[in-house]
């Protein structure tokens, strides 16, 4: 490889790195953000560690066991959803909350999916007209007629706009994919959250239904009884919680969608107008010299 | 029809080829022949003085089989078509340096043709020229049914040269035609050395599915990029100075009935024959060593070939290109769909309607990189396909000359052997037979001296034209190379110029999600 193609090649390499950089940052921040702006997570000691301690945290990735009960569970979880969503709420709010999670859900996957691919398309375009460039610059190093300086010229504008490509497909990534990307795993905590609730309600009818079965056999009533206090008290707790997070999450999403779509737009505008500008320098000179 | 009289006059080397199409035409009866030239005969050229003349040639040209193809079509109307399609009778033009112009000033001084003697100065004349003629291929129509459809093209041409009857006309052609044409004008001038423009490839798969049919995307793609391909395969054709006055490319472009070419289908006689030829040239190709005793040639060549081996890449990576963009315009299309679902299921009005205008954005860029891809496609790929292909037909103008420099060869060793055997004959004892076979010894000696002399000016003829086309070739490349690159980065300007417009639009709906 020549000198030229090497400095190239790790220019592109460097660029990748610090796209991929930029992307894994925002998402730590996001992350960490939402823990602090929690009432109650904000507390955590864990949390507060993490954020103060100067020297390594030690911590030990999940072993094989802990995935294996991971996954376990998992199974679990959603055979017992798949029961517990039957059961219909009492409570108009998280009735409606639950339909629109499960739909919204799915259309954000979707969304997800398609975004992924939508940018995908638009490196490999970015690539070739990286290839393009460089075979432009052979031809123009080549020729030895007027077109030389002319391929030289073109091939010099094509590697800047597809800089500028690379760098609309990296922020598309990141504005757009990684938004829906973040709101796909939320909308499944949300949705997570819902099936807790449920189970509690489940747990909670149980309880009573075991209640009014002990007092009519007159049997354990007091066991019973202390049963139901708990699944009840429990009951509440959760739906108030659950209430207060998915209002939140509503809150939180509105702004996100907000914050990241227009940056989105101004990042879109920003290099469309800097295409546009090169595009129009270099079309000045060819025609200028023909 | 007036076609017939466009055949140049077989006698006389020193003439000219017709200056004033319209002269010769015998409708016009007081046509204003004191103004021509002495050479040229009376309108009505017989046949009869072209056939003797026409067998000899026929007979001398061995690796011309192409004459034997072209005699098939002349079955219909003999007259005309031995007389257009008759190949090697032009060959004699070009040995006269060519002081064939066309000049629509009618009644000029015809001695201004006899003292143009470099091609230079002809060519500045016709630049002073109005070069004006533009030929459109538009409004394919499916004709027939089943398997024996084809779609059938109309060619329009305008133009102000007084080379054509009329200024605006229009033919109906299908696309074996096309290739007819092509291989008519490659049988009378490659061997020349005139670098006659490919014609667009034949698709076998392409061509079933339209008479099948289908009228699908991939069906209308597959006419419209054969219809633009044609466009662009006339009006090369008839950029050409020579090929646009060949009587052939005017009755292509003229007469509303052409005869079929049936040598241009794949599975004809003349179809394997063409493609027995193309093997024994692959051979010859290896075999023949030429002493090049001239760099200019090696350099040339040399260049082609780097040029071709770039470009075959450059092409790839456009091509590419276009594939990705298409991909992306439907990936596109159908995030916008998704983000429009996204936006009906989002419960909070702004966000929704937010999510929506971004779904009506992303469809209009989908449609925006559609189009950016057909630009792509037709101004960029399709010219170094374009490219890619006129060069082959450059290196074949080349590999022309290497076999008529072995011809030349050839005779001259025969030459060679016949003189020894003269020279042995002196010494027999034989005195009954050696009178005999002196005699024949010597005619044999004297047709070869003409033939070596013959091949030795076909020889400098086709090196000669090969400059000149050369020349005409690289200027020409410039010349299209720089008007459709400008022609593209325009496109990706407007395409850009879109974007903006688009994301402004944008820009304050999702500003207004409170």
């Amino acid at each position: 490889m020549t000198k030229e193609e090497f400095t190239k090649m790790k220019q592109e390499l460097e660029a990748e790195y610090l796209a991929i950089f930029k992307k894994t940052v925002a998402m730590h921040e996001v992350f960490l953000c939402r823990v602090a702006a929690h009432p109650v997570l904000r507390k955590d000691l864990n949390f507060h560690v993490f954020l103060e301690y100067n020297q390594d945290l030690s911590v030990r990735g999940k072993n094989k066991k802990e995935k294996l009960e991971d996954f376990f569970k998992n199974v679990v979880k959603s055979a017992d959803g798949v029961l517990v969503a039957g059961v219909k709420d009492v409570d108009d709010f998280f009735e409606h909350e639950k339909t629109f999670l499960l739909e919204y859900h799915n259309r954000v996957k979707d969304a997800s999916a398609k975004s992924d691919r939508m940018i995908r398309s638009h490196k490999n375009a970015a690539d070739d007209i990286n290839r393009i460039a460089s075979s432009l610059y052979t031809l123009g190093t080549q020729d030895s007629t007027d077109l030389c300086k002319f391929f030289l010229k073109v091939s010099e504008l094509f590697e800047k706009t597809r800089k500028i490509e690379a760098r609309v497909a990296a922020d598309e990534d990141l504005k757009l994919a990684d938004l829906l990307k973040y709101y796909l795993r939320e909308s499944q905590a949300a949705k997570d959250l819902l099936y807790r609730r449920s189970r509690a309600l489940v747990d909670y009818e149980n309880a009573n239904k075991a209640l009014d079965k002990a007092r009519a056999k007159n049997r354990d009533v007091l066991q019973a009884e202390t049963s139901q206090q708990l699944c009840c008290h429990k009951f509440e707790k959760i739906s108030e919680s659950a209430k207060q997070e998915l209002i939140d999450f509503k809150t939180r999403r509105v702004a996100a969608f907000r914050k990241n779509l227009v940056e989105l737009a101004e990042l879109e505008l920003k290099h469309a107008k800097g295409n546009l500008q090169l595009l129009q320098s270099c079309l000045g000179v060819l025609k200028g010299n023909t | 029809m007036a076609d017939t009289v466009r055949d140049p006059p077989p006698d006389g080397t020193d003439f000219h080829e017709l200056e004033d199409g319209e002269e010769l035409f015998p409708e016009p009866a007081a046509a204003p022949e004191e103004s021509q030239p002495a050479s040229l005969p009376a309108e009505d050229i017989s046949t009869n003085s072209n056939g003797p003349k026409q067998d000899l040639l026929f007979d001398d040209d061995p690796e011309d089989l192409f004459a034997e193809a072209t005699e098939e079509v002349s079955l219909d109307s003999p007259e005309r078509d031995v007389l257009l399609s008759d190949g090697p009778s032009p060959a004699i033009t070009p040995i006269t340096p060519p002081t064939s112009v066309i000049t629509p000033r009618i009644g000029h001084a015809h001695d201004d043709m006899f003292t143009h003697s470099s091609f230079d100065e002809i060519e500045e004349e016709e630049g002073g020229d109005s070069f004006d003629i533009h030929i459109s291929v538009s409004d394919p129509e499916k004709v027939g049914d089943g398997m024996n459809a084809y779609m059938a093209y109309k060619v329009s041409t305008k133009t102000s040269m007084l080379l054509f009857k009329q200024k605006d006309f229009s033919v109906k052609r299908r696309f074996s035609d096309f290739l007819g044409l092509h291989s008519k004008l490659a049988s009378k001038y490659l061997h020349v050395g005139y670098i006659v423009p490919p014609a667009p490839e034949k698709s076998i798969v392409g061509m079933t599915k339209v008479k099948v049919g289908k009228e699908d995307q991939s069906s209308n793609e597959f006419v419209e990029k054969r219809r633009s391909a044609l466009e662009r395969y006339l009006m090369r054709t008839v950029k050409h100075p020579i090929l646009l006055k060949d009587p052939d490319v005017l009755q292509f472009l003229e007469s509303s009935e052409l005869p079929r070419a049936v040598s241009t289908q794949a599975l004809s006689s003349a179809g394997l024959l063409r493609m027995v030829n193309k093997a024994a040239d692959a051979v010859n190709k290896m075999t023949i060593k030429m002493n090049e005793s001239d760099a200019w040639f090696e350099e040339k060549q040399q260049h082609f070939e780097n040029l071709d081996v770039q470009l075959r890449k450059l092409h790839a990576s456009v091509e590419s290109l276009v594939c990705h963009r298409k991909e992306l315009s439907v990936n596109t299309a159908q995030f916008a769909k998704s983000a429009a679902m996204l936006g009906n299921s989002e419960d909070h009005t702004a966000l929704s309607r937010a999510l929506s205008q971004l779904a009506e954005v992303e469809e209009k860029i989908d449609q925006l990189h559609q189009d950016q891809a057909n630009g792509d496609f037709y101004l960029f790929s399709e010219l170094l396909g374009d490219y890619v292909r006129l060069l082959t037909a450059v290196k074949g103008v080349f590999e022309h000359r290497m076999k008529t420099w072995q011809k030349w060869q050839d005779s001259q060793m025969l030459l060679q052997k016949k003189r020894e055997a003269e020279a042995k004959l002196q010494f027999t004892n034989k005195p009954d037979k050696l009178q005999q076979a002196k005699d024949e010894i010597k005619e044999e000696i004297e047709e070869l001296e003409g033939k070596v002399q013959q091949g030795e000016r076909d020889f400098e003829q086709i090196s000669k034209t090969i400059r000149k086309e050369v020349s005409r070739f690289e200027k020409e490349r410039v010349r299209d190379f720089k008007m459709i690159i400008v022609k593209y980065l325009e496109s990706l300007v407007l395409t850009q110029q879109q974007l903006i417009k688009y994301w402004e639009a944008f820009l304050p709906e999702a500003k207004a999600i409170s």
